[in-house]
């Protein structure tokens, strides 16, 4: 076995709550954030469904001391997380060992981009949002927001697996000595651009999405923001930090078959979880719980299904996929999944995957559809994005 | 019919960028998607929305443009037969 | 025991003719403007028709870079792609967009959208490829292709990958450029290429580029430099910023004495440029120093263009007289440090040493 990068603080916002013990409780209690969108004025509301923050931005806003329109939705969510896991892991002082932020976005600053597309153009009202397209610069208003300068802050975008990939980096880092901290995550707030987007390769549901079921009729799309703090063994031990769970296991693949679509058998997926098997040192049977990409859509379950069928050679532990809870939160599904991982450790408990009810003819996987209380120790987190990106964590409750 | 079927060999070689492709050479029977035209999964939604905006045509599920768009032959009947 | 981080082939895209590996800023492509397009190499040679119809600009400029890289390495195959972009293919992305207000969501179709994804050009490049390998986009505005360059030397070093495929890329859009102007990040004014760096002016010129180079483990016969050394700052002190430097070369058991050449990012933006000035007429007083993005354009991804000219210097052994900034010169080049901020923020050393 190798040993593990600790995690010692967890910030998140999501559909299903504004803090991590929010989201724990929705989680819980079978309590989806599954909607019909309100702040976003699109042709499409009466025919999608969303996983929307509740809050505005105006309310976030206010709660971080800003002024209104200052900020896009994605870097204000962000920093609502990065915030929290910040606090969770009693760092007064960011600078006070060698700290980094790696995060990942797939719109950054659309949100405003295309509200403002014409109207700059006319007015310099909202001149503001012009440099907020990079999605690098929502990265630098959340280093900005925690104080963190001089430092390895960069951004990563490969799609629906942006922070998982964050997550990976993050804990390369510490390995290596290049870093004793780093907060990794990624955020992602709803917007046309997507909402059409996903619409155009008509992926979307109109109802509540149902992954891994058989009449799945695509996905839901989300909104959230999740970081978490790792921190290396030397800053642990110094400040006798507590420690939440190790990042134990990490593997990027490319499927390499399509632009959008995942292949059939799941190559990549495959490749994904066999590297990160052999970066824990683990086996396949030591898995507790898999907290799957389960997206809801017809290729990707079906894809990822098999992958697992063939990765756990026909014995697939436990799994479920929590994107009937959030919806499907873009760059930021790989870090709030991380998080939901951790919870998962920490409370010895397993997710229903809610909406499933009839299997698919394809193979004989069944999800858990009830909360389910378990010893779990090993936690198995698969991401997956346009692009063939493949990605998969896994953690643990020991180093 | 032949008007249509002129018509949709220009649309898809326009919409579709298939810039060194002329009408001439797409027969009205040859296979559009695989070993014939070679369009793709992501043509098929291209088709989809041309089918839409153009034709007033609806389809909700994109596995049944499978069927429709196997030729010019088999898009044009469609259309004949579903237009708005 | 680290491993040594080799550049073993170059490929490269730009505003000027350097598609053309044989050449070497020869025949220097001039201009009066405040935008600028790349040359355009003959895509048909590098792309099937069937696969060029639905390609952005970026990945067409970077099916061409990256194709002249592998061929250059002699590879068919490569253990990770890693692509630094700023703004990915942002073409695509500002059509969807228009098309979303334009048409009130109506009418959409895909192609463009999934052009937008930042990491479009290295999946394409992956499936073209048949790469199953490790797969990262950065997208961290000026120091998107450093954060490439940090991950492949991360992972040369310790051994996880042989041969890494790296790169940059961004695209010239005119609405981005349109607005930017707006807010004094591009020039108001055309600027001829020869007056741009002393043009006093706010804002820069924007052009665009691909660059590639396949990063080993392994020296070949094809061999550039090796890439020592390699750090970046989300933000940097004025005042601090030639501590930081010379800190830098101390970690790496060098003094200024032992940099044979500085490469700067002057753009000619009076806001900024003394990031640069400051230190030529201090710590780099006696350095040689090299300019290069009034050939390129400054993009998020230009430093791609200063990493190829760096590299053609050590393997030509000439430093072109067009990308001098003082009269100092350069003679048998050991080192070559690379320094970039853009706009105050995001700043990158790289330290290159022939080998």
């Amino acid at each position: 076995m190798n040993r593990g990068i600790a995690i010692t603080g967890m910030g998140l916002i999501s559909s299903i709550g504004n803090n991590v013990e929010e989201n724990l409780a929705s989680l819980t209690s079978n309590k989806t954030g599954i909607s019909r969108i309100t702040q976003i004025n699109t042709v499409h509301k009466n025919d999608i469904m969303v996983g929307e923050i509740s809050q505005t931005n105006d309310m976030l806003e206010k709660k971080l001391g800003l002024a209104p329109n200052s900020y896009s939705r994605t870097p204000l969510l962000g920093i609502v997380a990065a915030k929290e896991a910040i606090a969770q892991a009693g760092i007064s002082n960011i600078k006070d060992c060698k700290t980094g932020l790696i995060s990942g976005t797939t719109v950054g600053g659309m949100d405003k981009s295309e509200q403002y597309f014409y109207d700059y153009f006319e007015s310099d009202d909202h001149w503001n949002h012009i440099n907020g397209l990079h999605a690098g610069d929502s990265t630098q208003k959340i280093a900005d927001a925690l104080g963190l300068t001089e430092s390895f802050v960069t951004t990563i975008s490969t799609a629906c697996s942006s922070s998982a990939n964050a997550i990976m980096l993050g804990a390369r880092m510490i390995k290596a000595g290049e870093l004793d901290r780093v907060i990794v995550g990624g955020s992602d707030c709803l917007s046309k651009f997507t909402i059409n987007g996903f619409k155009t390769l008509m992926i979307l549901s109109d109802t509540y999405n149902t992954p891994f079921d058989e009449n799945r009729k695509g996905l839901n799309l989300g909104e959230a923001a999740a970081f978490l703090v790792l921190e290396s063994d030397e800053i642990v031990l110094r400040e006798n930090k507590k420690v939440l769970a190790y990042v134990k296991g990490y593997g990027n693949a490319n499927d390499a078959f399509h632009q959008t679509a995942s292949s059939e058998n799941g190559d990549g997926a495959v490749l994904a979880m066999e590297k990160a098997f052999q970066t824990a040192g683990i086996e396949p049977s030591d898995i507790d719980y898999i907290n799957a990409h389960g997206t809801a859509t017809p290729n990707n379950d079906l894809s990822e299904g098999r992958s697992l069928i063939r990765i756990f050679n026909g014995n697939v532990p436990e799994f479920s996929s929590t994107k009937a809870f959030t919806g499907h939160t873009l760059a930021a599904a790989g870090s709030v999944e991380a998080i939901y991982s951790v919870l998962a450790l920490q409370n010895n408990i397993i997710y229903p995957n809610l909406g499933f009810k009839t299997p698919m003819s394809e193979f004989d996987l069944v999800p858990e559809t009830i909360l389910k209380h378990k010893e779990i120790n090993t936690v198995l987190s698969n991401s997956f994005g346009f692009g063939g990106n493949c990605s998969t964590l896994i953690f643990t409750k020991e180093a | 019919m032949s008007n249509l079927k002129l018509e949709l060999k220009e649309k898809i070689i326009e919409q579709l960028n298939l810039e060194d492709v002329s009408v001439d050479e797409i027969a009205d029977n040859d296979p559009l998607f695989g070993d014939g035209l070679g369009l793709d999964s992501i043509d098929a939604l291209e088709l989809i929305v041309m089918l839409d905006k153009d034709y007033g045509i609806k389809l909700a599920d994109p596995k049944e443009g499978r069927k429709i768009f196997e030729s010019i032959d088999t898009m044009a009947a469609y259309i004949s037969a579903n237009k708005a | 025991m680290k491993k040594e981080v080799y550049i073993n082939s170059i490929g490269s895209v730009s505003v000027q003719k350097t598609f053309d590996s044989t050449q070497f800023l020869e025949d220097i492509v001039t201009y009066n403007d405040t935008t600028l397009k790349v040359v355009d190499p003959n895509y048909k040679e590098y792309i099937p028709p069937a696969a060029a119809r639905r390609m952005a600009k970026g990945i067409k400029m970077s099916a061409v870079s990256s194709k002249n890289a592998m061929k250059e390495a002699g590879l068919q195959n490569v253990d990770a792609i890693i692509v630094g972009t700023g703004l990915g293919c942002l073409g695509d992305s500002e059509k969807f967009v228009s098309d979303i207000i334009k048409n009130d969501e109506q009418y959409l179709t895909p192609t463009r959208f999934i052009q937008s994804s930042h990491n479009t050009v290295a999946g394409s490049i992956a499936l073209d490829m048949g790469c199953k390998g490790y797969n990262f986009t950065y997208v961290n505005t000026s120091i998107s292709f450093e954060s490439s360059l940090w991950d492949a030397k991360l992972q040369l070093q310790a051994n996880e990958a042989t041969h890494i495929l790296v790169g940059g890329v961004d695209e010239m859009v005119d609405h981005h450029v349109d607005t930017h102007r707006f807010i004094g990040h591009v020039k108001d004014k055309p600027v001829a290429m020869e007056e741009v760096l002393s043009s006093h002016t706010k804002g820069a010129v924007i052009g665009e580029g691909s660059h590639f180079f396949v990063l080993s483990n392994k020296k070949g016969k094809s061999t550039y430099s090796k890439l020592t050394a390699l750090n970046i700052y989300n933000t940097l002190k004025k005042e601090n910023i030639a501590e930081v430097i010379t800190g830098f070369l101390k970690d790496n058991h060098l003094l200024l004495k032992d940099i044979d050449g500085v490469i700067l990012g002057n753009n000619g933006d009076i806001e900024y440029d003394h990031f640069y000035t400051d230190l030529c007429s201090s710590i780099f007083e006696n350095t040689p120093q090299l300019v290069f993005k009034h050939l390129s354009g400054e993009f998020d991804t230009a430093t791609g263009f200063g990493f190829w000219l760096a590299n053609k210097i050590f393997k030509t052994g000439i430093v072109p007289e067009i990308v001098k900034l003082n009269d100092k010169n350069i003679t048998e080049p050991k080192r070559l440090l690379l320094y970039n901020q853009y706009r105050g923020r995001n700043h990158s050393l790289v330290l290159l040493e022939k080998c």
